[in-house]
């Protein structure tokens, strides 16, 4: 047990009271918080900033507005219903075709009737997935249409990229693949697998499935690794962007990759998870130490995403662990 | 940044909680050790009635100093009712009265009873005279047949007495008992027969009633009963006799109150009276006597301590100061260990119903509890209800439930199941509700790990609050409160490794 203590410790694994403690309470005023926590003021953010999100279909605030949902769809086909204020995937509904009389086809095949989506807003409405149980309201936006990059090494559900932003400098990343096992939905703790990123290439390293580390995706047996994210400097851009929109010092951004429509900021966390440095197979307090010291050198947008492909690259950080 | 200014507040209250305690266990004398035998009970009596609206008089009998107790402290506590004591029938007696009264009223009588050891022998008094009562008919029959079959198995008085109690006792009655008890045995019966039976045999004897003393088992908010028993006059002393098993003398707990078949409380004007006689063991000699001298040297510490409060209350605060111990188990289990509980304070309040039912009882009540609830809230999913009304739905359950068992309980034999009414459940039905969602969202094995895990932490927490050294620290000097806060806070700064982190992420001590 020791042992482990020791090799945590030198390898810098941020834990979680460390992470409250001396990052999301040290730099994220509680004053933020309802930018992030609510979905809907995020996206509003987002796009006064110019950065692209998932189109809003429509928004759903008290139980009499469930009736007007069939009205707000009816242009779509497929479509997502979540919760304004719902943390770690949960309460989330994909809806990814229509069926004769009006009935609705979930993401992994099931058939849904009006009234079992009905009640699921309803249930979303009074609170049921929002921290505390406080009422909610109900987002109905785009689906996201998943870049064929990640065709192979995704099962059902849509692949999103996390990266962890500190004082405005992308410190580390993942890419969260769904399976089977966690429903279509890419959150690690509900089974979907996370594989590292290289921060300077964008290419995948090792991944991690259920705090173990896996070469392939469990379901479809291609491998996850070395897999190129397109479009990754325009990632790093609005991941980097991210801390000047909403002032927080320590994020998680998550951004997914539309075929068509490029990449999408799905949302913000301002308490993001710690299982990205299993999927990175690093401990983050080396980098976020490195940037707290340089912080001062660090301006624009793009110094600081110079300063990170310099510094987190894997190469770098390979020659700094043998040396 | 603000860590030095923590360390200063957490230094600060620490010492100023020590000082405090240095100062009451080495200055004062508080003990710092809980005794193991208690000699002083706090004994209320209260009365509670309907006044008329026209003159009420209430009367009820007091305890008296005798040879094993002694009666110190007594406070009457009645608004408005005027008060006067008086001796009747060698009882004493308190009657409040009062011109015109309406509405409810309670009066109260505290008392401090105190163990006393006394050598000298007791000295001889005289029987009194008794005038052999009444018995007529069938009656008349029965008690000359059971008197002469108890006198031929007797050789003096003692055994007279013993066996004839013995015969009252009798689970399959003989016809005479049966006549002369009629059909309702009770204890208070039984005594008032055999006090009747020996007068009418020409021994000099008397019901005696009172209350019985245990030792640290009574908890100020439930009534304790009246108990009843028999004294003989051999010539000399009264001997007492125990009116189940005719041994003699009754327990040295059983503190007599009044003699005589008279009720304890006789009231005129009112009604709907109820009484209730609740004990608790003052914590024991040395902590009494050293409230005592601060009360002389610093009364102005003890005014302001849990020592001035009124005894039932102080009994609420011994539970309730235990809670902040329970709170600081939680903090490490949660933020030193890392283990996943329902609700943050849940465990804390499922360890203190344990302390009703007992540790297995209670782990073995609360799991079936939480089962039963948690497959009738699947059930309720299936109805599609919203989330307030299913949350009320489950409430309801959860309370139904409690019945249940109690009842099924109750049945089978014992009153372990009545506890379980104990169990908080509003708290019941959250950790249902919550286990219920984290099941279906995350599966039954993330369920599991925080139920067993609530269960657990609840267990430990009711550990750690049942240690009686702890239990006495907190209640004795509640200025230790402030050294745990200081801790928490400090606590609230720690940002090491939990237990679970390490298991977490063993993967990327690997390589």
């Amino acid at each position: 047990m020791l042992a482990i203590l020791h090799a945590l410790r030198k390898k810098g694994v941020l834990a979680i009271n460390k992470r409250n403690a001396e990052y999301t309470l040290a730099y994220n005023p509680r004053r933020l918080y309802p930018l992030v926590d609510d979905k809907l003021r995020t996206k509003q953010l987002a796009l006064e900033n110019g950065i692209a999100v998932p189109e809003l279909y429509g928004v759903i605030e008290v139980e009499g507005q469930v009736r007007r949902i069939p009205q707000m769809i009816f242009d779509h086909d497929d479509f997502v219903i979540k919760p304004a204020h719902g943390s770690g995937g949960e309460g989330i509904l994909v809806i990814t075709g229509r069926v004769n009389n009006g009935r609705y086809r979930k993401a992994d095949g099931t058939i849904l009737f009006q009234d079992e989506i009905d009640h699921h807003v309803f249930n979303t409405l009074s609170g049921l997935y929002s921290l505390g149980g406080q009422p909610d309201r109900v987002l109905i936006e785009y689906r996201v249409l998943f870049d064929p990059v990640f065709e192979a090494i995704s099962y059902q559900g849509v692949p999103d990229v996390r990266i962890i932003v500190f004082l405005g400098v992308p410190v580390m990343s993942m890419v969260r693949l769904p399976t089977r096992m966690s429903d279509g939905k890419a959150n690690l703790h509900q089974g979907a697998i996370g594989a590292g990123i290289d921060i300077a290439t964008g290419r995948t390293l090792t991944a991690v499935w259920r705090d173990e580390v896996v070469a392939e995706h469990p379901d479809t047996g291609n491998s996850v690794s070395d897999v190129q994210i397109p479009n990754w400097d325009k990632l790093l851009d609005i991941a980097a962007r991210c801390h000047e929109i909403t002032g927080l010092g320590y994020q998680g951004v998550d951004i997914v990759l539309d075929k068509d429509k490029g990449p999408l900021v799905l949302e913000l966390n301002a308490r993001p998870g710690l299982n990205i440095q299993i999927a990175n197979n690093s401990g983050l307090l080396p980098r976020l130490d490195l940037v707290e010291k340089n912080y001062a050198d660090l301006g624009s947008v793009g110094e600081r995403i110079a300063f990170a492909k310099e510094h987190f690259s894997v190469e770098h950080l390979d020659r700094l662990g043998s040396a | 940044m603000n860590k030095l200014h923590l360390y200063i507040l957490a230094a600060a209250l620490a010492s100023i909680g020590l000082l405090l305690f240095s100062y009451k266990a080495f200055v004062l004398g508080f003990p710092v050790k809980p005794a193991t035998t208690a000699t002083v009970w706090n004994v209320e009596a209260r009365l509670k009635f309907l006044a008329d609206d026209k003159p009420a008089k209430a009367s009820m009998f007091l305890p008296s100093s005798s040879r094993k107790f002694a009666i110190v402290d007594e406070h009457f506590i009645s608004g408005g009712f005027g008060f006067v004591a008086s001796w009747d029938e060698g009882n004493r007696q308190a009657t409040w009265a009062v011109r015109k009264a309406k509405g409810a009223k309670s009066i109260y009588y505290q008392a401090v009873v105190r163990r006393v050891h006394t050598k000298a022998p007791e000295p001889p008094s005289k029987a009194p005279e008794i005038s052999p009562p009444q018995l007529e008919g069938t009656s008349l029959a029965a008690a000359k047949s059971l008197l002469a079959e108890t006198k031929a198995k007797s050789a003096d008085t003692t055994t007279f007495v013993g066996e004839l109690i013995r015969r009252l006792n009798r689970p399959v009655q003989e016809e005479n008992v049966k006549v002369l008890l009629r059909d309702k045995p009770t204890t208070d019966r039984k005594v008032r027969l055999a006090v009747r039976l020996l007068r009418y045999s020409g021994i000099p004897a008397r019901e005696v009633n009172g209350i019985s003393l245990q030792e640290g088992k009574h908890d100020f908010s439930k009534k304790v009963p009246i108990v009843h028993w028999i004294e003989v006059h051999d010539g000399t002393h009264w001997v007492s006799f125990d009116p189940t098993t005719g041994r003699s003398p009754v327990p040295e707990d059983w503190l007599l109150w009044w003699t005589g078949p008279k009720r304890l409380v006789s009231l005129e004007g009112g009604s709907n009276l109820n009484t209730l006689i609740s004990v608790s063991p003052k914590i024991e000699e040395g902590l009494s006597a050293a409230v005592r001298r601060a009360e002389i040297s610093k009364p102005f510490l003890l005014k302001f301590s849990l020592f001035g409060l009124p005894v039932n209350t102080q009994a609420v605060f011994k539970v309730m100061l235990l809670v902040p111990i329970g709170a600081f188990l939680l903090v490490i289990l949660r933020n030193v260990v890392g283990i996943k509980t329902f609700g943050t304070f849940m465990p804390v309040l499922i360890a203190l119903s344990f302390r009703e039912t007992g540790l297995m009882r209670g782990v073995i009540l609360f799991s079936v509890l939480v089962a039963l609830g948690l497959s009738i809230r699947f059930y309720l999913e299936r109805l599609k209800l919203l989330v307030v009304p299913r949350l009320a739905a489950v409430l309801i359950v959860v309370v139904g439930l409690m019945a249940v068992i109690s009842i099924v309980a109750h049945r089978l034999g014992g009153h372990t199941g009545l506890s379980v009414a104990l169990f908080p459940m509003v708290i019941l039905t959250m950790t249902i509700e919550r286990m219920s969602i984290v099941w279906e969202e995350r599966g039954s094995y993330e369920a599991l790990v925080s139920g067993i895990g609530s269960m657990l932490t609840a267990a430990l927490a009711f550990l750690v609050m049942n240690i009686k050294l702890i239990e006495h620290l907190v209640f004795v000097f509640p200025e230790l409160l402030l050294v745990l806060l200081a801790a928490t806070l400090l606590m609230g700064r720690y940002t090491g490794y939990r237990l679970m982190d390490l298991y977490r992420f063993r993967e990327l001590a690997k390589g």
